[in-house]
């Protein structure tokens, strides 16, 4: 079997699984520290059995998509209180639920999510609109380019 | 084919530069926009669209004229328009990229946009703009593609390919009659709601679009060995005339209806487009330059050496394209938003940003239409059309 | 050779669109296993309205008074944008002529003339909002509110062209900046979302009534749902005459003003 343009053709895909595989090779051997987020809260330290919406496993790999099955119910349908597989029930709200147990956001939300290599500003961007415990204080008006009139 | 638009003369290579320069200059601007939102623009809670949209709604319409070049020829076999359909079709391309861009450009959230695919609602017109642009785009590169390598290959297009052709004809009426229906069914917007406002869009497609593709051609044949013939060009002058005096007919129609009624509401934007409203003024020289245009257009055509002097040809045809410009690009959208619901007038001017995003858009355009005339020329020159 | 090329190809393009299928039948297998419920305090109404007791906001109010406009800015953290078009508004006043153009003559009182006329969301029954946007972003809810989905807004501006009141505000910039007090319990919104009044449906659903109307303290503004003939509402409509912004354009407005 002939291959035209062979030598070009080698070398493109030389090149791309070169690129496609950057994050790997760029990263490997490099040491990372673990992500160790931290259920140090007042709230949680009072649980006597300490628990999640779900189970640990679940909820580190599902939470994004429970908050966004979450939201839909609030805003779309008007439905407020989730009954978890446990029969608990729950607000389903970042601000009121999540954050009544977790207001520590740097050291466990943050944590993860940079691990995780997520641009802190903007990926997740739930926090660009709902407001961080810690962030109860008045916005200062900073500078947001320039004003055109 | 596409490697015949990677070689080409220094003249070719300096446009495609030149371009290039714009469309960075643009990106640049864009990436303010996307920095800061859309507050880099001149819009407001009151024109809430400004140019992008009114930009975007005329080149609907240059897309849609290409149907002025594929109907004769495909459907009433009118063969002069042989060899300038492929123009039509590759300006149609051009033209609907244009507008995708400018959407994208108008968008709050542009990383959202395919939420108009994950969620369809029939019930909005956007939907429909969404879905009939992209149809028309997909149309025209299938069409123009397959024609233009059968061409090359000295052979007919394939047969499937006639039925697109078919579709391809009433798909662009509907891209400008959708696209009127964005705004001519809005309750409270009188300007806008007018049952004639599809036709209108229509009829000044017809006569700009053509018009543009008149002055492309007698580009093209200045400086390629290809030549798309005078014969096709008068015949398309031909339509441009009609389509000018049905587009200033219906311009008239409008003011009859507003001003022999006296009823307020529908006055008030002709009012403000071309005497001013409440002391503001910043449409009035664009819609005088209009009228100005139109008129010069209408003569210069009426003019029976226009096919014979070349420069009274481009004379016409510029003022014909740049009138309608006025009309649909610069006027009709922003002139809608003012008064605004409250009977108040706010007007709009776009910022410099924005100015240079569109600008960059109109570059990416024409060097999209560059490349594909390229092509479209080499084939053309090569089988000695 | 050239052959066999397309058919490879042809033969890995069906290979991984079979493969891709594969979550499709995962999704579809999958069944809802979790509840939601509304907060049984919820207040329920077939359609929630509001009349405005123009009346008893000029009269029993004091001079000046924006008791309604400051609580809605509080509970839902709206900016205070300094650049005038670039305004958030979710309910503020205007002038006679204004709120109701093309109803203005010139002989009305002085009061008419001058006074302020509150305006908002209208929560129209036939929304030309709802019918425009193209991703059901703003949509009907089953009280009749129209209500907005700022997670899934693109930013197209569709729904300001066509709402006849002007009630929808464009986030032209990032508002976060502009909010003087965040109020925790409300998000802010994001940069390129459009937003308007959503009758307090975050308060309805906990029992509570919207903010403005328990922040006015002339009792002028009647909250109620609009099919029931025996809420306060209904009654205060067929005891007083009232009139609706722009009732002319079909739009079905869920804001009365009682004259």
């Amino acid at each position: 079997m002939k291959i035209y343009d062979g030598k070009y053709i080698l070398i493109g895909l030389l090149v791309f699984v070169g690129l496609a595989t950057f994050p790997i090779w760029f990263d490997h051997g490099k040491a990372v520290a673990p992500a160790d987020p931290s259920l140090n809260t007042p709230v949680i330290a009072g649980m006597m059995v300490k628990h999640c919406i779900l189970p640990k496993d679940q909820m580190i790999t599902e939470h994004m998509k429970l908050l966004n099955v979450w939201r839909t119910e609030v805003v779309r349908y008007g439905k407020r209180v989730y009954v978890a597989p446990n029969g608990e029930k729950y607000e389903m709200s970042l601000e009121t639920e999540c954050f009544r147990c977790h207001s520590n956001k740097a050291e466990f939300c943050d944590r993860c999510h940079n691990f995780a290599g997520l641009d802190k500003a903007s990926d997740p961007y739930c926090f660009s609109c709902h407001v961080v415990p810690s962030e109860k204080k008045p916005g200062a008006v900073a500078m947001v380019g320039k004003e055109s009139k | 084919m596409l490697e015949r638009a990677l070689t080409g003369s220094d003249k070719y290579k300096r446009l495609l530069g030149g371009l290039l320069i714009l469309m960075g200059l643009g990106f640049a601007a864009y990436l303010t926009q996307w920095e800061h939102g859309l507050m880099i623009t001149g819009m407001g809670r009151d024109v809430s669209w400004g140019f992008y949209i009114a930009q975007f709604t005329f080149l609907v319409g240059v897309a849609a004229s290409a149907v002025m070049v594929v109907l004769p020829y495909y459907v009433h076999d009118v063969k002069v328009f042989g060899k300038i359909t492929i123009l039509g079709e590759f300006l149609a391309i051009a033209s609907v990229i244009m507008c995708l861009l400018f959407i994208m450009a108008d968008l709050g959230k542009p990383m959202r946009v395919l939420n108009v695919l994950l969620y369809p609602t029939p019930n909005s017109i956007l939907f429909w703009d969404m879905v009939v642009l992209n149809g028309y785009l997909l149309l025209n590169v299938f069409i123009g593609w397959n024609v233009l390598e059968a061409e090359r290959k000295g052979t007919h297009y394939p047969k499937w390919v006639k039925p697109l052709i078919y579709l391809s004809i009433p798909w662009a009426v509907s891209i400008h009659t959708v696209t009127a229906f964005l705004i001519c069914g809005l309750p409270g917007r009188e300007f806008w709601l007018t049952a004639i406002m599809a036709a209108r869009f229509l009829a000044s497609a017809f006569c700009s679009g053509p018009a543009l593709l008149i002055l492309l051609a007698l580009i093209v044949k200045k400086y390629t060995k290809f030549d798309p013939g005078m014969e096709a060009i008068n015949k398309l002058l031909t339509v441009v005339t009609y389509a000018m005096l049905i587009s200033v007919f219906f311009v008239i129609l409008e003011f009859f209806s507003a001003f022999y009624s006296n009823i307020p509401s529908h006055m008030e934007t002709l009012k403000y487009m071309f005497f001013g409203l409440d002391g503001k003024h910043a449409l009035v020289p664009f819609m005088w330059l209009f009228v100005i245009l139109a008129i010069a257009g209408v003569a210069l055509l009426m003019h029976p050496n226009v096919r014979k002097n070349e420069n009274l040809l481009i004379a016409a045809c510029c003022c014909v394209f740049f009138s309608m410009y006025l009309d649909k690009g610069v006027g009709l959208i922003v002139g809608g938003f003012v008064p605004n619901m409250f009977g108040q007038v706010h007007e709009y001017m776009p910022t410099i940003p924005e100015l240079m995003i569109a600008i960059g858009i109109w570059a990416t355009g024409f060097f999209i239409l560059s490349v594909l005339y390229k092509i479209a020329v080499s084939v053309k020159e090569e089988v000695g059309a | 050779m050239e052959k066999s090329r397309r058919d490879f190809l042809k033969i890995g393009g069906i290979c991984a669109l079979g493969l891709s299928s594969l979550d499709v039948a995962d999704a579809f297998a999958k069944k809802r296993v979790t509840e939601f419920l509304t907060n049984p305090k919820a207040g329920t109404a077939k359609r929630w309205a509001m009349a405005i007791d123009v009346k008893k906001c000029w009269n029993e109010g004091n001079e000046g008074c924006t008791e309604c406009i400051l609580a809605c800015d509080l509970a839902h953290n709206i900016p205070d944008i300094p650049v005038k078009r670039q305004e958030v508004k979710w309910i503020w006043n205007e002038k006679y002529e204004n709120a109701f153009p093309g109803q203005e003559e010139s002989m009305e009182p002085k009061e008419v003339k001058d006074k302020p006329f509150m305006v908002l969301c209208n929560h129209c029954l036939h929304a030309p909002c709802v019918r425009v946007c193209p991703t059901q972003a703003t949509f009907k809810d089953p009280d009749g509110i129209t209500m907005m989905d700022f997670h899934r807004c693109i930013g197209c501006r569709y729904c300001m062209a066509a709402c006849p009141y002007g009630a929808r505000s464009f986030n032209w910039r990032d508002p976060r900046p502009y909010v003087k007090k965040i109020n925790p319990d409300f998000p802010t919104r994001d940069r390129g979302v459009v937003e308007k009044c959503d009758f307090c449906v975050e308060r309805l659903a906990i029992g509570k009534i919207p903010a403005c109307v328990e922040a006015c303290k002339s009792k002028a503004l009647i909250f109620g749902d609009l099919d029931d003939p025996e809420s306060e509402l209904r009654k205060a409509l067929a005891s007083r005459f009232s009139i609706q912004r722009k009732p002319e354009l079909g739009t079905m407005p869920g804001v009365y003003y009682l004259i």
